[in-house]
């Protein structure tokens, strides 16, 4: 089953490096996976939500003999109010359950208890709300117009988080700019959409007062600190449990009023509670994310050298903020990593969270690095414009070549290959070929355009990232505890939450290189706070790198204990011994013993050892690194219908570094999906509201993610810079797909655009878009 | 809207004699009364197509049929697919070609390939896409889903000879 497979780039001799198959599929595709949907329940709950995005509640009316929650039965419960010390953050509450005023439709008001879904379904249609609606705020612009109702008390302006940054010397630098080039990008509203929306099984247990709450999260600890502190009960009364989680991408990071109200409710009812949301739910009242404006200059010398970048970012975070990360997680990583993958020595950046009557908004998959290297990326071609360059060429004078390197904004870059994956990827599009095509094509009346993208991608990176963001929480490091059982078999317990990285595998091929044996004789455990050590869960392309991390240093631990057992048992000097195929040999003879027989006399012959060692066989790791950036070019050849606006990508490449890979299959299908889903970003998907706060894309056949249709064969190139920052040598790649492909796809699509003198800056860029765009273009023309 | 009719789904050979209300879905009488929940349920708009299962030969969306509707027909779910401990072809080529990453569609995705290629061995890589595309993936980004299913095909081709 594990025998490497074809495309292997590894060491034949190790595990890590070579693509094997995925430990997690069996049971996977043969329908025996366990999702939170699956348990039956004896209670269960519906939601009744807001349909009005501004009032106040003048009257919840509820049918004779219903069980129905609302705010008044939850005085004791604290309200969500996540924090940051720093950016002159607004500490916002929201209460479990609307109280007394609503703020965004979607918004829980209510909670139906009944026996079964259908029946609770049925309440709540009877259950009748009497609000009175105002006016609502949809768009952050409006928001923050002098005058506009204030969303918050303790918001005024209804500005939460307010970042702004100015190197020394930037005004002087700037005046002495040859050109500057400006971008208004917009990107609108998008969700992850992750094909499980969220679900929670709350179960209470009479023998000891305990409640297990089974949810699709993807931070079951933190889950469990943030429940157990709002609700006021021990933590460990509490148990959270992420089973099988069918896909999170950020969406179930943050910690859900409705989880919340289903634990306190297990405790009410002391019985079993359960809650699945349905897509309409998921689409308009689960977290949203990239709604933003951003406006970017760029300051160049005479020969396009970027010397300076001042930027405004107004970012649309909805009605709360999301714990743990605040909604500053936008905004304020926009503003830390605008620079990119570009040397420049001098930034002023303005990066506003603005409250609005919408659904909350939170992280998903690259948060802003989607949309800052879309609009960094766009003012690059705009600039090779201006200069009548190549967009290569002026690529080429401004990327980052020396390491390590500190940016505008003090972070420290790694070594990485921008320019080397940016001339791969030149190569392998073969530009020149293109161009003839495309001139070909356009006398024919056939427009194509290519598009560069060039990013870097911070990731891994653990606690002191997230303390110079001012986080109350800093979820920076990992813990995995590595054991041998008696009878041989090695268990990993992680604190990460995988749910469709594939990290089974990759951790166990790390352990299984340091213990010389095979990684399916390893299970690595995770998503139960009962079993597994405290951790931060699975995010921001951290798991690989964090808990790599530390189940390597754990895995060594345990390698150099074996070592000393078999010297013991061996009678050999410890340099000797080696560690292959499930034994413990003497180098040079042929002496050797099992890993099973020396994990069974470690902890069934303890004597023996005379003291020298200590019983069991179970080590501990931690990891808390610096953080390493991956990086990547990312082309894209798009043809582009002028008559209807729609736009084919017919052709995708992507060079990418991620350092060290573990396993190449599963680094490969990380990037095939980050690519769709930036795909999605740049052309199909977006959450569209009215201008009264309701949402008009509320199924997936409005909301429009990629099929199998839209996407064309991604092509992977691959450099392997292993990184100085991460013990074993890889960066994260998780997020990389999402974060180039907006970017390169709308410079592909202004590319085609050429001809007709018609550019647009928004994502999505829909065909509606492309076609006011051309008529705008027509129209100057004409005039 | 409590009334309850009495009915056998037949699935994967097991005859399952349930009680459900009419207004109950095939996938809900699926997962919830018959207890085989490798059958998921991503919209219930018929738009997601993680519930495809096969209903006499054909890929149906179980989220937009009745239980009612089923009854006497020859329900095929994600769990019928291996035979024993070996795994259909389509099973297998979803492993080693990483056509699956969370797993949620997966149950989906097998059963539509599977019923498409039964009824059409020979279905061109075109009419494959067109097929693959009524299903939603999240994660893979389809470019191995399609090379599993590809490869899944001629596997079976294989065996009908």
């Amino acid at each position: 089953m594990n025998a490497p497979t074809k495309g292997s780039r590894g060491d034949a001799l190790k595990w890590v490096g070579r693509a094997i198959r995925r430990l997690e599929d069996p049971a996977l595709v043969t329908g025996q996976g366990h999702f939170t949907a699956d348990l039956p329940a004896t209670h269960w709950v519906r939601f009744v939500r807001s349909p009005n995005a501004a009032g106040t509640i003048n009257s919840i009316k509820t049918p004779d003999g219903a069980l129905v929650i609302t705010a008044a039965d939850l005085t004791a419960v604290k309200k969500i109010t996540p924090m940051l010390h720093k950016f002159e953050y607004k500490p916002v509450g929201q209460p479990v359950l609307a109280d007394g005023v609503v703020r965004f439709v979607g918004e829980a008001v209510a909670a139906v208890v009944a026996s079964s879904e259908e029946e609770a379904e049925d309440i709540a249609d009877l259950v009748e709300l009497d609000i009175s609606a105002s006016a609502p705020l949809v768009d952050a612009r409006d928001a923050l117009a002098s005058g506009a109702p204030q969303i918050h008390t303790g918001a005024p302006g209804n500005v939460i988080v307010k970042g702004e940054v100015k190197t020394a010397g930037f005004d002087d630098v700037w005046a002495s700019a040859a050109k500057i080039i400006k971008i208004d990008a917009r990107s609108h509203r998008q969700n992850a959409t992750p094909m499980e929306a969220r679900a929670a099984h709350a179960a209470y247990d009479k023998t000891n007062g305990r409640v297990t709450l089974t949810c699709t999260t993807q931070m079951p600890h933190l889950m469990r600190t943030a429940i157990a502190d709002l609700l006021g009960m021990r933590e460990s009364d509490l148990r959270v449990i992420a089973p099988d989680v069918g896909g999170g991408f950020g969406q179930k990071m943050s910690l859900c009023t409705e989880y919340v109200l289903l634990v306190w409710l297990a405790r009410k009812l002391k019985s079993t509670v359960a809650w699945t949301e349905d897509r309409r739910e998921n689409l308009i009242a689960s977290f949203h994310s990239r709604d933003q404006y951003v406006t970017l200059e760029g300051a160049f010398d005479k020969d396009a050298k970027l010397l300076a970048l001042r930027a405004d970012v107004v970012s649309n975070v909805g009605a709360y903020s999301c714990f743990p990360t605040t909604c500053g997680v936008e905004p304020l990583m926009a503003m830390a990593e605008m620079p990119g993958p570009y040397d420049v020595r001098q930034y002023q950046c303005l990066a506003r969270g603005v409250l609005t009557n919408t659904c909350t908004m939170a992280a998903y998959r690259g948060v802003s690095r989607p949309i800052i290297t879309f609009t960094l990326e766009r003012l690059m071609d705009k600039a090779a414009k201006a200069f009548a360059l190549d967009p290569v060429d002026i690529r080429r004078r401004n990327l980052i070549g020396t390491f390590p390197y500190t940016s505008a904004t003090g972070l420290i870059y790694d070594e990485a290959t921008y320019k080397e994956t940016l001339e791969m990827a030149v190569h392998e599009i073969d530009v020149p070929a293109f161009r003839a095509r495309q001139k070909e094509a356009r006398a024919k009346g056939r427009y194509l355009g290519i598009g560069f993208a060039t990013f870097s991608e911070r990731t891994g990176y653990g606690s002191p990232a997230f303390a110079a963001r001012g986080m109350a929480i800093t979820p920076g490091w990992e813990t995995v505890h590595v054991s041998v059982d008696p009878s041989g078999y090695v268990e990993a317990r992680i604190g990460a939450s995988p749910h469709g990285q594939g990290l089974r595998t990759t951790l166990a091929q790390i352990i299984a290189d340091e213990l010389g044996i095979p990684p399916d004789l390893v299970k690595v455990v995770h998503g139960d706070t009962d079993t597994a050590p405290y951790g931060w869960g699975t995010f921001a392309s951290r798991s690989l790198v964090i808990s790599g991390g530390a189940t390597l240093i754990a895995a060594r631990k345990v390698r150099a204990k074996l070592i000393k057992i078999a010297s013991h048992m061996l009678e050999a000097a410890e340099n000797d011994i080696v560690l292959e195929d499930g034994h413990a040999k003497v180098a040079g003879t042929d002496r050797s013993i099992t890993i099973a027989s020396m994990a069974r006399e470690i902890y069934t012959q303890t004597h023996r050892f005379k003291g020298e060692l200590e019983p069991g066989l179970s080590e501990s790791g931690t990891y808390d690194p610096p953080g390493t950036f991956s990086n990547a070019c990312h082309v894209a050849i798009v043809e582009l219908d002028p008559e209807t606006g729609f736009v084919k990508v017919e052709r995708y490449l992507v060079a990418e570094d991620a350092g060290r890979i573990i396993n190449p299959m599963i680094a490969d299908g990380q990037v095939h999906g980050g690519v769709a889903q930036g795909i999605g970003n740049a052309l199909l998907e977006e959450i569209v509201y009215d201008g009264d706060g309701g949402i008009l894309t509320a199924n997936l056949a409005d909301y429009m993610p990629p099929t199998a249709h839209e996407m064309p064969h991604v092509e992977l190139h691959h450099i392997e810079t292993p990184s100085t920052q991460s013990i074993t040598k890889a960066k994260g790649l998780g997020e990389g797909g999402t974060i180039g492909a907006p970017a390169a796809v709308l410079n592909a699509i202004n590319d085609a655009l050429t001809p007709f003198n018609a550019e647009i800056d928004t994502i999505p860029a829909t065909p509606q878009r492309i076609r006011a765009a051309l008529r705008e273009a027509t129209t100057k023309k004409s005039a | 809207m409590t009334e309850k009719i009495a009915l056998t789904l037949t699935i994967n050979g097991h005859a399952h004699a349930i009680a459900v209300e009419a207004r109950r879905t095939l996938a809900d009488a699926i997962r919830e009364d018959c207890g085989q929940t490798g059958t998921h349920i991503g919209c219930e708009h018929g738009i997601c197509g993680a519930c495809t299962v096969i209903v006499n030969g054909e890929p149906v969306r179980s989220c937009l049929m009745f239980a009612v509707q089923a009854e006497g027909k020859k329900i095929r779910t994600v769990e019928g697919l291996a035979d024993g401990d070996t795994l259909h072809a389509m099973q297998q080529a979803f492993m080693d070609h990483h056509g699956l990453q969370c797993g949620f569609c997966t149950p989906g995705f097998l059963m539509l390939a599977v019923g498409v290629l039964e009824r059409e061995p020979d279905i061109s890589d075109g009419d494959l896409l067109d097929v693959l595309s009524s299903n939603l993936c999240r994660c893979t980004g389809y470019q191995n889903i399609i090379k599993a299913v590809r490869a899944a095909a001629a596997e079976m081709r294989k065996r009908c000879v």
